[in-house]
Parts: C-alpha cells; sequence; structure tokens
C-alpha cells in the first residue's frame, strides 16, 4: 500500500509540471501581444516596448519559462491585466462560490442519481427502469446552457419561483465571512435568528445546481443500475435471500454496499469535471464564481488570469483524481493486493 | 517457426473478424435502441445533405417586419427569430453544420489517435514512455477546459473549434488503441506475419489495427455526440461560430435575450441539438453492446 502511495504520489509531479509547462505555452505561442492587450490599439511604439520590457517579454522564451517556472512555486501567477489585482487573490476570493455550486450541484446528483440507479436496477426491463434509462440518455445528450435557459424560462420567467441568478437576494445588506454563502447564512439565523438569508441563498442555487448536475445525475444512475445488476447475481445474495432476509434489507443493506464502490469513483471523477463545467452554468446564472471570471477573462485576452484560472482547476481536477484512485484502492482489497 | 505458422489458432483471430461482423448485424436487427439511433443519425445525415432543398427559406435572409413570429404564424412552421429569419430553415442548415463538425473532429481525433496509439503501443519503449506522458498531461486538464483554452489560443473560430475538439478527444483513441495493439501484439498471428516478412507498417496497420476497430467504432460514435454538444457550447460563450452563421450554440445563445417575450427561439435549436446527440449517444450504446456484451453497462 505505501508502495502504491508512493508511486501515484511521485507521478504526481511530473504531471502538475506538465500542466504548468503546456499552459504556458500555449499562451506564450498563441497569437496576440499581452502588451498589446494592457495598453489597448491606441499605444504607441514606446509605450509597447517599455511595458514588454516591464513583464519580460524581451526576453528569450527559455528565460521567460524559467522566471515563470520560479513564480509558479510560489503560486504566484502574477496581477490580472483587468483589474490590476494579484491573480491569486482574485482567485481565492471566487473559488469558494464555485466549490459551493459544484458540491450542491454533486449532492443534488448523487441523491437523484443513486436512487434512480436502485429503482431501476431492482425493477429491471420495467416501465420504470425503461423511462429511467432513456431519461439518463436525454440528461448526457442534451445542451447544460440551453437546459439552464429552459430552466430560467419555466421557473424563473413564467412561474417566478427561482430567481435568475447571482447568489443572493441583491437587497440584502449581506457581508461575506467565509465566501460560501450558505454556511454565512446558518451563521447569520444562529447569530441574527433571521432564515431570510439561508433561504436566498438555497433559492439561488436551486436552479444552476440542477443544470450543472444533471449530466452526473445521468451517469450515476448509469453507473448506480450496473454496478448493482452486477451486485444482486452475486452468490452472498442469493444465499442472504435464501436465508429469508427481507427483500428491502438485502437491496439496502447488502447489495448497495457493495455496488456503492464504483458510483463513489464517479462521483469523484465527475465532480472534477463539474469545476470546469461551471463556465458555462456560471455565465448562464451570473454565478460569480472561478468559472465566469475564467470566460471573461478568456474573452478580455488577460494572459495571467487565464493562466493562474486554468493551472488552478486543473491542479484540483489532479488533485481530486489522485485521492479518488486512492479511495478506490484503500477500499478495494482486489486491487490493493495487485 | 514453421510449426507455429501450421497451428490453427494463430489464423483464427483473423478469419474471426466477418463472423463476428455478422454476428454483429444480427445483433443490430435485435437492439431497439441501436436502430433507434441509426434511423435519428439517417434522418440528420439526410437532412445535412438535403438542407437547401428542404429548407422552406433562405436561412440568412431577415425580414424585420416578421420578427419574433410565433410558430405557425406568417408561413414559419417553428417562427422566426429576432431578425426574422425562418427558424426551421436556420435549424435544418446547423444541422449540416453540426454533422460536419461531428465527422471533422472525430475524424482529426481518430487520425491522429490511432496513429499515435499504434506506434505507442507497438513499439514501446522510451517513445511510448513520452507519449503516454505527454497524453497523462493533456487528460489533467477536464475535457471542456482544455477545448476552451485552445480555441482562446488559436482564436475564435468554427474551424478552430472543430480543431480544439478534435485535439481534446485525441488522447482516449491513444490509449484504447496503445490498450489493444499491446494485448494483439504478441499474438501469434502477428508473430507468424512477421517471420513471414511482414513489415512494421503492415503488421501495425494490416494485421494488429483491424482486430483493435470495434472499441473504437463505439468511441467514434459516443465522440460525435459529444464533438456537436462541445462545439454547441464553444458557440455558446463565443468561441466558435460566429453570427450569422446558423450554429445550433449560437442560436441558443442569441436566444438568451428573448427568454421572456419568445420561447420557441430558445426551445428549437436544443431539441434539435438534443435529438441529433441523441442519435450517435444511442447507436453508440447499441453498438458496445453487440460488439461485445463485456463492455455493457
Amino acid at each position: 500500500m505505501v508502495r502504491f502511495l508512493i508511486k501515484r504520489l511521485s507521478l504526481l509531479i511530473p504531471t502538475l509540471l506538465g500542466v504548468v509547462t503546456l499552459v504556458f505555452f500555449m499562451i506564450a505561442l498563441s497569437p496576440g501581444d499581452p502588451a498589446r492587450v494592457m495598453l489597448g490599439e491606441r499605444a504607441n511604439k514606446q509605450q509597447l516596448e517599455t511595458l514588454r520590457a516591464e513583464l519580460g517579454l524581451d526576453q528569450p522564451l527559455g528565460t521567460q519559462y524559467g522566471l515563470y517556472l520560479k513564480r509558479m512555486v510560489r503560486f504566484d501567477f502574477g496581477k490580472s491585466i483587468k483589474t490590476g489585482r494579484p491573480v491569486m487573490e482574485e482567485i481565492s476570493n471566487l473559488y469558494p462560490a464555485t466549490i459551493e455550486l459544484a458540491f450542491f450541484a454533486m449532492i443534488f446528483a448523487a441523491t437523484i442519481g443513486i436512487i434512480i440507479g436502485v429503482l431501476s436496477a431492482t425493477r429491471k426491463n420495467t416501465w420504470i427502469d425503461f423511462t429511467s434509462m432513456v431519461g439518463a440518455l436525454f440528461g448526457v445528450s442534451m445542451p447544460v446552457f440551453w437546459l439552464a435557459l429552459v430552466l430560467i424560462m419555466i421557473f424563473s420567467v413564467g412561474l417566478d419561483l427561482l430567481p435568475t441568478g447571482s447568489r443572493m437576494n441583491v437587497r440584502y445588506y449581506f457581508e461575506s465571512i467565509t465566501n460560501f454563502y450558505v454556511i454565512d447564512a446558518i451563521i447569520l439565523l444562529i447569530r441574527e435568528g433571521d432564515p431570510k438569508y439561508l433561504s436566498s441563498a438555497v433559492k439561488h442555487l436551486i436552479l444552476p445546481s440542477v443544470a450543472l448536475g444533471t449530466i452526473p445525475l445521468a451517469i450515476i444512475a448509469r453507473v448506480t443500475r450496473s454496478s448493482m445488476l452486477e451486485v444482486l447475481t452475486q452468490d452472498y445474495i442469493k444465499t442472504a435471500r435464501s436465508a429469508g432476509i427481507k427483500e428491502s434489507r438485502v437491496v439496502y443493506r447488502y447489495a448497495l454496499k457493495n455496488a456503492l464502490l464504483p458510483v463513489i469513483t464517479i462521483i469523484g471523477l465527475q465532480f472534477g469535471l463539474l469545476l470546469s463545467g461551471a463556465i458555462l452554468t456560471e455565465t448562464i446564472f451570473a454565478w460569480p464564481g472561478l468559472g465566469k471570471w475564467l470566460y471573461h477573462a478568456i474573452e478580455a485576452r488577460d494572459y495571467p488570469a487565464v493562466q493562474g484560472g486554468v493551472i488552478i482547476i486543473s491542479t484540483t481536477f489532479v488533485l481530486i483524481n489522485l485521492v479518488v484512485d486512492i479511495l478506490y484502492t484503500l477500499v478495494n482489497p482486489k486491487i490493493r493486493l495487485q | 517457426m514453421s510449426e507455429q505458422l501450421l497451428d490453427t489458432e494463430s489464423i483464427e483471430p483473423i478469419e474471426k473478424e466477418p463472423g463476428r461482423f455478422r454476428e454483429a448485424l444480427h445483433q443490430l436487427k435485435k437492439n431497439k435502441g441501436a436502430i433507434a439511433g441509426l434511423i435519428i443519425i439517417a434522418i440528420f445525415l439526410f437532412i445535412a445533405v438535403f438542407a437547401p432543398v428542404i429548407a422552406p427559406h433562405d436561412p440568412l435572409s431577415q425580414n424585420i417586419e416578421l420578427r419574433k413570429s410565433a410558430p405557425f404564424t406568417e408561413g414559419f412552421l417553428l417562427g422566426s427569430d429576432d431578425l426574422g429569419r425562418d427558424l426551421l430553415s436556420r435549424i435544418i442548415y446547423g444541422g449540416r453544420i453540426s454533422m460536419i463538425i461531428g465527422v471533422v473532429s472525430v475524424g482529426i481525433a481518430l487520425v491522429f489517435g490511432i496513429l499515435i496509439g499504434v506506434i505507442s503501443g507497438y513499439y514501446g519503449g522510451w517513445l511510448d514512455k513520452i507519449i503516454m506522458r505527454l497524453i497523462d498531461i493533456m487528460l489533467a486538464f477536464p475535457y471542456v477546459l482544455l477545448t476552451i483554452v485552445i480555441v482562446a489560443m488559436l482564436g475564435p473560430s468554427l474551424t478552430n473549434a472543430m480543431i480544439a475538439i478534435g485535439i481534446s478527444q485525441i488522447p482516449r483513441y491513444v490509449r484504447m488503441v496503445r490498450a489493444s495493439v499491446l494485448a494483439e501484439k504478441e499474438a501469434d498471428y502477428v508473430v507468424a506475419e512477421r517471420s513471414l516478412g511482414a513489415s512494421n507498417f503492415e503488421l501495425m496497420f494490416r494485421s494488429i489495427l483491424p482486430n483493435c476497430l470495434a472499441p473504437i467504432s463505439v468511441q467514434a460514435s459516443l465522440g460525435v455526440g459529444e464533438a456537436i454538444l462541445s462545439s454547441a457550447a464553444l458557440s455558446f460563450l463565443g468561441l466558435g461560430a460566429q453570427p450569422p452563421t446558423p450554429e445550433w450554440g449560437l442560436m441558443i445563445a442569441s436566444s438568451r435575450e428573448f427568454i421572456t417575450s419568445a420561447w420557441w427561439i430558445v426551445t428549437f435549436p436544443g431539441i434539435a441539438t438534443l435529438l441529433a446527440v441523441l442519435g450517435f449517444n444511442l447507436f453508440g450504446d447499441g453498438l458496445r453492446d453487440m460488439l461485445d456484451p463485456k463492455l455493457r453497462d
């Protein structure tokens, strides 16, 4: 196990170095001049060259890369061209919003997905199974941004039940403590006894979570179903049944526990993907998170911001995959022995 | 060596191939999902090819007086958009664009994925190690993010979106093909052919590759659906097709301001995308069940 851990962890460094390097060369070799972006079209040659020297862009690519690596080790992504503030500071302010959204999207996806998966497996080839699996297929075939617009059209514009975007009713005087609004709102509920913040935060989370969670929901439902079907044919389940144990107990107590192993892996992997899927969802719901910020950074050709955002999202993705991998090996003795 | 040549087992994999496909064809008739997928794909391909004949209007001709006409009014079957363009005609032409995107993107991914995968698996050694490290690095970027970053680098356009989607899909084929090649390259029939003097090229692409095609075709079908979705997403973000191209994602993007006033502009392009992608997913899933029951999920 220790050897597995060491092997897995030692792969982490070259992968992250690769990510950082790829991002550097993608941006360095892309057409367009950061100095030009910063100064605008009307800047003269003199100004451009001064700024290029200031940013180190006049150095040879190798020197630039060396300096860049040195900064990366300190998580120093430089300053955003658009706002002039350190990129890392902006990211750490915005990331909680994205993680909060991804977390609730995943709660929605995992709960409903597992329930649907178990129901379809235990009622294989019935209309419940058929409808669920067709539904899951629709779920993975749908453009997420379109679903988001349709949800807004129905629940915000049509029925006027839920807000169209942002994280909190703008009329509330609300100062965030943790940047996780639900946690903030709970603190406020305890401190001031006023539930309006919590209800507003939750209401704002519903539509974006549903939109972002639809694809993982469909995938989790399919994986749960197939995993359950496989477990349900195994001998120990037959033994449990023949021992006269109630069917519901067999399913939920004995089968589900083992069937959930691949499901948990999928949940982990999908969570990593949600962080980048949030680019679309956040843009539509005006969710002030990393995804929307990164989108605007790309639009504005704000190179340091794009660099920082891409590296942070990818690093999180790599780390989540690593944790999932290790957890899977920890709970599955079959793999550990190999 | 001569004994190995006479060994009937060594020729079996090659002879088994047509049988497996005939078997698959037989299975296809039983697989309702795959049939449904195939029918949907056929309809969309038909629409794509005959778009100019089928479309009742010019997808680009504007008629400001008739803007935002509801479906079934003013001769617009699915209504008109904010510039008075016929929505149905735009969706039909959009189908043509989406089919091209799907085929071109997956084509790029297939060509490079297969080439790199075969070489990596066949030659092994340091070349294989380097390629696999590079693939790992590409896979360290979430798929959506990778397409966005590549397009942002190349500049927003439909062609660049196709290239970005194609590149982002390469890793899966490399891994798949490499694994298959590793499994096949020591097989008796390969050893036999090598001893008969077959060149590396012949061994790689004529002997080994055909035996890896089953999982590739499944992935390719699912990949076309994914490419259509990704290109719609890129266009939605303004990184793919540019106005006035009748691309589905772009149509959905420009409908955003009309969600309060004209539901049809939002709804129909999305349904078209959903159906097209559904077709490829149904067919891909069905194909997987047919070609290899073990791969079933």
